[in-house]
């Protein structure tokens, strides 16, 4: 009835990926010319329409200069490319964006990690600290923010209340390492919880009977942790590396856009945000398309490689 | 109902790996078949060519008298009883039965009828509104074979029906199916690896090796008369003795020791010799015991007679010691072609009368 | 050996606690007056406000065109959460089965090239997407809103992963019983799926309720707003006002939490499941 529980997530992961191939998926398998067409129609044209369609859009419009009122493009080559490389707001952007991910994706992490051992240990009274983190996790990124900028208020926010008590005068939305600051803590707190749930549930995974003999084998237990828990829980921690890192280079956005408000100005963002302002509100539509290229680039090689390098050294018990 | 007849035939896959060959087999109406082999003898491939799930790559199946190759499994008036059942698990044990049925557009009242009487036969009437997981093993291997019988089909399929049962459970349910077959007199092809079960239900016997056919007899004429040392090995427990043996002089010498009259032309041979045919006496092929199989009824003592194992049949009561010399039962020595396996005839050659 | 752990709970709890705590700041501040948020910060205990401003929120023309409630909003993101969905399910166990159940011409490549969209995420190619809508004249539509969400395999991988453990015996029986293609899809392989299809329905509409990018570019008629899009039109006019409305702006964004926490809550267990079980 239910998936098998056999393979560990990234078994799974790694079978979909050194097998990509798929077909046959099954050792029966209907013979029909037509039927399975009839069932892949309404998402290939969806794929099509609006994943491949606009996809191609983006390379063919970042070799063109749009007019900004609409009369037309020219074709520039890779001029768009070429001032993107120039530019140094570009480049610091990156940095910026390089720096968020890996702080909140290692801080995401740790404490998901953290916490889902602790509950792992008083087993027995787990269930309500799940269910008290679950909810966290279906709040959505602009909601998040939105409490998150009450909590960063200038005026009324406990958290700038609490920095002032340290003589610390924190000034969210308008220092630039200070808003960062706030950006990482909040695309944190909305994460944690979704790392919770997949340690627990790997945690919850290993068989007692390997629990009993690192028991038996290991006196303390950190070595415990160190030698048996954690070579297990790698597949987990792999395939969470990889939908962390995806959180906050894209999800994060709302939490972005919710802070930061529109005013980019001496405001730390992402790449992904900076797609959006120069398309949307610069109308730089060529400059645009040429960074959704660029990420576009970046992801799939990002993808592959953590695939490539990652898969090995992980443990598939 | 209606025989079955399987004409040269053969299956190749793609990547052009010959799963079975030129199989060739008749069965009467009303027989009950069992194919069986070590895993990847093609055992299974063969049956599932004859339901229609795997494509036939050469020759011809023909059941009744329709040829099937080109036939969807639904129109070849089979049924199948799977390995690990395959039931319908959001279906109830009624209507598990009756999907078959239903889709072939039969009245309800007659699918009502059928299930009955197939719940009725099986003991399965308490349980026909429950759902499979609520059911034990033994119970799912009924509804199983209840939806077989109500298809009321040209032939019955077994692939390895029993294989997920206990030993004790496997035992009861086999002679349950036997019983039924015969009650309903349905063809029957039986796929199974273990040969105690082909032993016990088969009329005949096909045994097959590397996706070809070894021999095909009643299970008495298997055991007796194996056909290669294949199936000299295959079949019975323990499996029968092979060794290498010479024949001089119209004799069968085993290490030098005369053990009866050969009939074949001189030299090398492969002698076979089942355990129970073997037993202690005062003189003979000396063995030296390496170790004791206690059975409780019987005991099998493994020796070695210069080298060559060899296991034989002696009674609990009787006298055991280290070194002990045998004989063999008249007329029980089993000679084979020690490059190709074959059983070697020896009636053929000389007209000796074996007792 | 199994003992009360206190050092463990303390962990546990400080954690819950920091995490939960602005969860509970804003539903208990949002039945405060803005006045009273504006002087004395938020609130960890409840007010007296709370039936004013939400009848407010919900019932109150706002906008430009003065006919958005936060009813309506609620409605929006409701179709938005449901149509996504049950469109995702629909379009992906079709998908799925015919990739794994049928031996076809180019499989393979329609494999990957389902597949492959879920290597770049909409966000990065936001711009010729809202192109694309705008040529195809469905800005400002539910169809604009939610289809061009669906182009995405998740569910076509989750649903892949499932079929692709169900037992092969279960087809051989099916067709020895006689049923076809679309017999046994609809007879075997869908009842089969009802688990799962839930597991994903509660992922796919907590998912569905919670974008943002794609209604704030999409609607920009109000009739259309989600209440994600209206949380980012209450900060729009947030800039330059006296006393912001902190209250309304937390209550909007308790409506906006509600459903999807209340779902994942309730169906937590098989949320996780599907969650966990399934890959993503």
């Amino acid at each position: 009835m239910t998936v098998s529980p056999s393979l560990s997530l990234a078994q799974r992961l790694r079978l979909w990926v050194s097998r990509p191939a798929g077909p046959p998926a099954k050792a029966v398998q209907f013979d029909r010319a037509l039927t399975p067409w009839a069932f892949l129609v309404p998402q290939l044209a969806i794929v099509v329409i609006f994943f491949y369609w606009p996809s191609a859009q983006a390379v063919t419009s970042s070799f063109y200069l749009e007019d900004p009122f609409g009369f037309g493009a020219t074709f520039v080559g890779l001029d768009n490319y070429a001032d993107l490389s120039r530019s140094n707001e570009y480049r610091q952007i990156a940095g910026f964006t390089a720096f968020f991910s890996a702080v909140v994706t290692a801080l995401a992490l740790g404490l998901g990690l953290l916490l889902a051992v602790k509950a792992d240990k008083v087993i027995r009274a787990a269930g309500p600290y799940k269910t008290a983190l679950i909810s966290v996790y279906a709040i959505a990124p602009p909601v998040a923010a939105l409490i998150g900028m009450m909590l960063f208020d200038l005026h009324i926010g406990p958290a700038t209340q609490f920095a002032a008590l340290f003589g610390y005068d924190l000034r969210v939305g308008i220092d630039y390492w200070d808003t960062a600051f706030a950006l990482i803590v909040i695309s944190v707190w909305k994460q944690v919880p979704y790392n919770f749930i997949f340690f627990l549930s790997g945690l919850q995974s290993v068989p007692v009977s390997v629990r009993e003999a690192a028991l038996i084998d290991a006196r303390s237990g950190w070595r415990r942790f160190v030698d048996v828990t954690l070579p297990l829980l790698a597949p987990t921690a792999f395939f969470l590396l990889i939908i962390n890192v995806t959180y906050a280079l894209f999800d994060t956005f709302g939490i972005i856009d919710v802070i930061v408000k529109d005013k980019p100005a001496n405001n730390p963002m992402t790449l992904v945000y900076k797609v959006y302002l120069d398309g949307f509100k610069g109308n730089d539509i060529g400059g645009s398309s040429a960074q959704s290229v660029v990420l576009m680039v970046l992801v799939a090689v990002l993808t592959v490689v953590q695939f490539r390098l990652l898969e090995r050294r992980v443990h598939y018990g | 109902m209606a025989g079955m007849t399987l004409s040269s035939v053969g299956k190749t896959y793609a990547g052009g790996v010959q799963a079975v060959s030129d199989v060739s087999l008749t069965i009467e109406d009303g027989e009950f078949i069992v194919l069986v082999g070590p895993s990847g003898c093609g055992k299974s491939t063969l049956l599932r060519m004859v339901a229609g799930l795997e494509e036939i790559t050469a020759g011809e199946v023909t059941i009744g008298d329709r040829i099937v190759n080109r036939l969807e499994p639904s129109e070849r008036d089979i049924a199948m009883v799977f390995q690990n059942y395959a039931l319908y698990p959001h279906m109830s044990v009624r209507e598990n039965m009756a999907y078959g049925l239903k889709n072939r557009g039969t009245s309800r009242a007659e699918i009502e009828a059928r299930v009955t009487e197939a719940a009725r036969m099986l003991e399965l009437g308490p349980y026909l509104d429950r759902k499979p997981r609520a059911l034990s093993g033994g119970q799912r291997q009924r509804v199983a074979m209840g939806r077989a019988i109500v298809r009321q089909p040209a032939a019955f399929l077994f692939d390895e029906p029993l294989s997920n049962l206990d030993a004790k459970l496997r035992v009861s349910m086999r002679g349950e199916i036997r019983k039924l077959q015969r009650r309903l007199g349905t063809t029957s092809l039986y796929v199974t690896h273990d040969q105690l079960e082909a032993m016990t239900l088969a009329d005949r016997l096909v045994v097959l090796n590397g996706g070809r056919i070894e021999q095909v007899g009643t299970p008495l004429e298997v055991y007796h008369r194996p056909a290669s040392t294949f199936v000299a090995s295959f079949i019975g427990a323990p499996a029968m003795n092979l060794m290498d043996a010479q024949v001089a002089g119209g004799r069968v010498l085993l290490e030098g020791v005369d053990l009866g009259p050969a009939g074949v032309a001189e030299g090398a041979v492969t002698l076979g010799l089942r355990a129970e045919d073997l037993s202690a006496a005062p003189t003979g092929l000396p063995v030296v015991v390496d170790y004791v199989e206690e059975l409780g009824a019987s005991r099998i003592v493994h020796a070695l007679a210069e080298g060559q194992r060899i296991a034989f049949a002696h009674p609990p009561e009787a006298a055991l010691s280290d070194r002990m010399a045998l004989r063999v039962a008249p007329g029980r020595l089993h000679l084979f072609d020690t490059l190709s396996g074959k059983r070697i005839d020896r009636a053929a050659r000389v007209p000796e009368v074996v007792a | 050996m199994w003992k009360i752990k206190p050092f463990d709970h303390l962990i546990l709890f400080l954690g819950t606690l920091f995490l939960l705590a602005p969860v509970v700041l804003a539903v208990m501040s949002s039945t405060h007056s803005a006045v009273e948020i504006h002087t004395g910060g938020l609130f960890l205990t409840p007010g007296t406000e709370g039936a004013a401003t939400y009848a407010k929120v919900l019932t109150a023309r706002g906008g430009f065109t003065g006919d958005v409630t936060g009813l309506s909003m609620l409605m929006n993101s409701l179709i938005l959460g449901v149509g996504f969905a049950v469109g995702k399910i629909v379009l992906s166990m079709m998908a799925a089965y015919a990739l794994v159940y049928f031996r076809f011409r180019f499989a393979t490549a329609i494999f990957w090239m389902i597949f492959a969209t879920l290597l770049l995420p909409l966000e990065v190619r936001i711009m010729p997407s809202y192109q694309v809508m705008s040529d195809l004249h469905l800005l400002n539509t539910y169809t604009g809103l939610i289809v061009p969400l669906l182009a995405s395999a998740t569910g076509t991988f989750y649903f892949r992963q499932f079929f692709k453990s169900v037992p092969d015996e279960l087809l051989e029986a099916a067709r020895i019983d006689g049923a076809g293609p679309v017999k046994f899809f609809l007879d075997i392989l869908v009842p089969l799926s009802r688990t799962m299809m839930a597991a994903i329905f509660i992922i796919m509409f907590v998912y569905g309720w919670n974008q943002y990018l794609w209604p704030i570019l999409m609607t920009t008629d109000e009739h259309f707003f989600t209440l994600m899009r209206g949380i980012k039109a209450i900060l729009q006019v947030w800039v330059g006002s006296q006393i912001p409305d902190y209250n309304e702006a937390f209550a909007l964004a308790v409506l906006a939490m509600v459903p999807p926490v209340l779902v994942v809550i309730v169906f937590q267990r098989m949320f996780i499941k599907g969650l966990t079980e399934s890959d993503k």
